[in-house]
């Protein structure tokens, strides 16, 4: 459990050194409790003071990287259970599993179809995150061959090592052990030969139980042989494993400060149909895994998954927001209709949806509004007739049409006047107030 | 340390709602505890998936769904019995879209023959949706409240601003009402506290929080429908206890992602599956919020949703 700050500060020197760089040692220790500072800034604390507030102000979860480099991805750190109670912190990586057996050709296709994955939606950069390569050959030099072969040809994606046998395990990491491959096959029966080659390489390891009792035991038992970066396999098979496991495991680290359980989790979503797969791989990402693991990377697949993802993981205190920028639907012309509206992502993404679905050849200026909807930004101050005014006459927008009308939103139809005064030359129309009424307004507009 | 399965119980409980008759009478909600966590508490009834039809061919649905209906839709009745003969539905929700008075304006008598068609030729559970125009729906659904009478169904969406007459109509008939209203649990909780009001039994509510497309709001869907379940099981608010609905097919279909081609947009892979993919992966992640019952198109997302579904329970 977190200490409060006068708990920590019984702790602490009491001296009021200052060498921390705060004016009190009681000042220090609110600090601490906030999270806000780390307890090496006292030079003058024991050691055992160290190790009790190391160990009471450690995360709930237990946050390291998997991978290495700037595509390196950051796991655990979570805070609740409820994405509406605070941001996930750290978005689920989503991995491919290939099998050492499939042949050079099929890996060489799949790392390179990794290492090329990336795309980019509404700003931000998705990609699959991780490959595991499984050893099902039973071949150690087969093996490490595989996961040279990947690590050569995706030389930034990060590696799960996915094999029962320790012997295997460690050629293969030390094939690759600057990339910090996460060495995923350790159960109870090799957990002291795994925990030595994940230390010795400094590799975070996946601990796999059947079920979390077995699984507490397990990470226990790691821990005690030193290795820390500990990732958890439930065992989870079905959907419902995936959904009971992680809720358990989630709420045990943060309501009942369970230290065994406060890691990272792993799951696989593999299945033979690849639509069920996306399916299953969603259950995961929407239910707590860190790393979701999947058979195939169709790129109508991932798509879908990275979407999801980025929907899951997006702050519920912060708007998405789509860039100011005027957008052309269906290769308009110098005659097509020209509207407005704000920059909150759900608003361009049904008004500009409506304009699609219209196949009205249209252009859609969409104003900076810091991520607020029309109504909003307009009671903020934010959309208003000076405004909308400036941006336009900016924007350079006169010189690609032959009119010079622009539709605003009607739930500001009170600008229409003082925009008309403002914008010279200007025709304002009003347009609906409801974006599902813009097919039938700009078909009505254009016949 | 030994491990303690983290239990939570809670106070309240989602009511369950049945719709249909005889022996295809669908039952859903019921559970005490949040989506799928039958280790702390009853999760009685699954989610439940209609096949969304319409009063006239769907000519605004992409290709992708729109070919797997085009040899019956042009036939509300015939795409009705293909969808519950041949698909094997669990339920139907007839979408009369056609009354929309942008579209064609149908009056709300002859919709009124089409649910009574509708109705003669099928014996599973059937939802009546309005075209989601307040004025029209308000005299469309009454229509279709009285053809349907004494069958049990769901009718919707009554709105803040239409539901006095449908509700009434819902009573008078003895149907089970959508209540929706637009991405806002306090609007939800009004507009249920409005209704029962009215005198209409909270028990045959269904809440509509209204839905999103995966990438196009999802977020915010899924937040208002968990924060929906919360308030009814945690603080035991019983204006928010009816099942939550998720019309998720009409939402999907005509977003960009189900309609480019993959000629326009290389990185999105394959149109067919894509526009599969992304309508299960939205009902998907409804489902893990609260969503009770599924509106839905392809037959092929439907059958992945209900594998995903068989894996949850």
């Amino acid at each position: 459990m977190a200490l409060t700050g006068i708990q920590i500060f019984k702790l602490l020197p009491k001296t009021n050194c200052k060498k921390c760089g705060f004016p009190t040692c009681l000042a220090f220790a609110m600090k601490l409790a906030a999270g806000g500072v780390e307890i090496s800034a006292c030079p003058d604390v024991s050691d055992e003071t160290k190790a009790t507030l190391g160990e009471a102000s450690a995360p709930p979860i237990r946050s390291f990287a998997l991978g290495t480099g700037d595509k390196a991805v950051k796991m655990g750190a979570e805070n609740v259970m409820f994405r509406h109670d605070k941001k996930f912190v750290n978005p689920c990586a989503i991995a491919v599993n290939i099998k050492d057996d499939a042949g050079d050709d099929a890996i060489s296709a799949m790392a390179e179809a990794v290492a090329n994955s990336e795309i980019d939606r509404v700003g931000q950069k998705l990609r699959v995150d991780a490959i595991s390569i499984e050893c099902v050959s039973g071949d150690s030099a087969k093996y490490e061959a595989a996961v040279k072969l990947v690590a050569e040809k995706a030389p930034e994606t990060a590696l799960i090592l996915n094999c029962k046998d320790a012997g295997t395990i460690e050629a293969a990491v030390k094939a690759v052990a600057d990339r910090k491959p996460l060495i995923n096959g350790t159960t109870d029966g090799n957990a002291e030969a795994m925990a030595d080659i994940a230390k010795a390489n400094g590799c975070p390891i996946v601990a796999s139980a059947n079920g979390l009792d077995a699984l507490s035991a397990l990470t226990e038992k790691i821990k005690g042989f030193g290795v820390e970066d500990i990732v958890l396999d439930s065992g989870a098979r079905t959907a419902k494993d995936i959904v009971e496991h992680n809720t358990q495991a989630r709420r045990a680290a943060l309501k009942k400060s369970f230290k065994p359980l406060g890691y990272p989790v792993i799951n696989s979503a593999i299945r033979d149909d690849a639509i069920l797969e996306a399916s299953i791989a969603s259950v995961a990402i929407a239910k707590y895994a860190s790393i979701v693991v999947i058979s195939s990377i169709e790129k109508w697949k991932t798509l879908a998954l990275f979407t999801q993802r980025q929907n899951i993981y997006t702050d519920p205190q912060v708007p998405m927001q789509v860039e100011q920028n005027i957008y052309e639907m269906a290769e308009p012309t110098a005659d097509s209709p020209f509207m407005i509206t704000t920059n909150f992502s759900l608003t361009y993404f049904i008004v500009s949806g409506e304009v699609e679905n219209s196949k009205v050849p249209s252009r859609l200026a969409v104003m900076d509004c810091e991520g607020l909807s029309v109504l909003t930004a307009w009671a903020a101050g934010k959309f208003t007739a000076t405004k909308i005014a400036q941006y336009i006459k900016e924007s350079g927008i006169e010189d690609k049409l032959s009119h010079k009308e622009l539709i605003l939103p009607g739930q500001v139809a009170i600008l229409s006047g003082a925009l008309e005064d403002k914008l010279e030359g200007w025709t304002i129309t009003v347009g609906p107030r409801e974006a599902n009424a813009i097919p039938t307004f700009l078909k009505s507009k254009v016949s | 340390m030994s491990f303690v399965v983290p239990k939570e119980t809670f106070s309240g409980k989602v009511l369950a709602v049945d719709f249909g008759k005889d022996d295809k009478k669908i039952t859903i909600g019921g559970e005490n505890t949040l989506p799928f966590l039958s280790f702390e508490g009853e999760c009685p009834n699954k989610p439940a998936i209609a096949y969304e039809i319409q009063d006239c061919p769907p000519d605004d649905w992409p290709e992708t769904v729109l070919n797997v209906y085009k040899d019956v839709s042009s036939d509300t009745v015939t795409w009705a019995k293909y969808c519950q003969d041949e698909l094997k539905a669990d339920a139907i929700a007839l979408r009369l879209i056609s009354t929309h008075p942008d579209r064609d304006d149908r009056s709300a008598e002859d919709t009124a023959q089409t649910v009574k068609d509708v109705l003669a030729a099928i014996n599973v559970p059937l939802i009546i949706l309005g075209s989601n125009h307040i004025e029209k729906d308000a005299n469309v659904l009454v229509a279709a409240a009285e053809a349907s009478s004494g069958n049990n169904c769901i009718i919707g969406k009554a709105q803040e601003g239409n539901y006095k007459t449908i509700v009434a109509a819902a009573l008078a008939h003895n149907h089970k009402l959508i209540a929706m209203s637009e991405l806002d649990i306090n609007l939800a909780k009004q507009l249920n506290i409005l209704i029962t009001q009215m005198g209409f039994d909270k028990t045959k509510l269904i809440t509509d929080p209204m839905c999103a497309a995966l990438g196009y709001g999802l977020e915010y869907t899924y937040s208002v429908m968990e924060r929906i379940r919360l308030a009814g099981l945690a603080q035991n608010d019983q204006t928010m206890q009816p099942p939550i609905l998720g019309d998720v097919g009409m939402y999907v279909w005509k977003i960009k992602e189900t309609i480019a081609p993959e000629a326009d947009v290389p990185d999105w892979g394959s149109i067919e599956e894509r526009g599969i993919a992304w309508e299960t992966v939205t009902a998907t992640s409804m489902i893990l919020a609260g969503t009770n019952l599924l509106i839905m198109r392809h037959p092929k997302a439907v059958e992945n949703v209900k594998k995903t579904i068989d894996e949850l329970i």
